[in-house]
């Protein structure tokens, strides 16, 4: 896997990832398609990701809870808004309350995912776009709530390998 | 009504309109040269092959992003860019990167694992 490009547009609160993988395009697809796959890359190391459900056509839901180390969960959500297999999806996701359920106002971000074929693999491409910097400081403060904790723990690990 | 879009359950359709006014050269326009100092809405109609109302749109849309703030000057509106906001965007921005390097080292490593496995 390498990651190829990265195009970060403050201005209109958009980003997009491209990476490369050394596999054919209808694997990089199971990873999205296939809930049990899903939920091995979606979270944080330390928050792996249970997908409760997982609808997987246009206009369907997905619910899913993340677990902390301490057992804490985190509940999000995603809705499909196009599939065409195994070339393109676009979803909305974001986060629910603690026990999952909906929160009113809570904003939602799109991404666009692109897989294509190259000659020696495949290319996935995602564009995310958040409504107002409003919503995507609440989107990517919560994530980032709980990828830090992660990184905090990785550092703990590195000062008890260096005692 | 953009952020009305949000808080429901956002409809397909409005979904696809939102990602096309997001990747509006005109409005990236707009930012950037408001960013240099202000500009009446006037002045910066006069800059675009459109109508003025097509561009007080475009400058609306940017101000409920809370990329631009509007202020009232005698008879004049001025548009300017708020730096802060961009600057935030932008630190906001670098954190997603992190979560979505994280997410596909993970891809790259569940497909290095299935090797084998599918063929």
């Amino acid at each position: 896997m390498t990651v190829t490009a990265i195009h970060k547009d403050p201005e209109n609160l958009t980003m997009s990832f491209t990476a490369e993988f050394d596999a054919t395009p209808e694997r990089v697809w199971k990873l999205w398609e296939d809930p049990r796959l899903f939920e091995k890359w979606w979270g944080p190391p330390e928050y792996p990701a249970t997908v409760v459900t997982h609808e997987f056509i246009p206009g369907g839901n997905v619910r899913y809870y993340m677990t902390g180390p301490d057992g804490e969960q985190y509940h999000g959500w995603s809705r499909f808004i196009a599939i065409d297999a195994p070339s393109s999806l676009e979803f909305g996701d974001g986060f629910l309350d603690d026990d999952g359920n909906e929160v009113e106002g809570m904003p939602t971000m799109t991404s666009r995912v692109d897989i294509t074929a190259t000659g020696s693999g495949t290319r996935m491409v995602i564009t995310t776009t958040f409504p107002t910097l409003d919503a995507m400081n609440q989107l990517i403060e919560m994530g980032a709530e709980e990828g830090m904790k992660g990184s905090l723990g990785q550092v703990d690990d590195l000062l008890a390998t260096m005692a | 009504m953009y952020n009305q879009m949000v808080v429901d359950t956002l409809p397909d359709e409005e979904i696809d309109l939102l990602f096309h006014a997001l990747a509006d050269t005109t409005r990236r326009d707009i930012v950037k040269r408001a960013m240099a100092g202000e500009h009446s809405v006037s002045g910066l109609a006069r800059g675009y092959a459109m109508s003025f109302a097509a561009v007080q749109k475009h400058i609306a849309v940017l101000e409920r992003a809370g990329l631009v703030t509007k202020t009232q000057r005698g008879r004049e509106r001025l548009v300017r860019t708020d730096i802060a906001a961009i600057d935030q965007a932008s630190r906001l921005l670098d954190q997603f990167e992190e979560l979505w390097r994280r997410r596909v080292d993970k891809m790259g490593e569940i497909l290095a694992l299935e090797t084998g496995a599918d063929t």
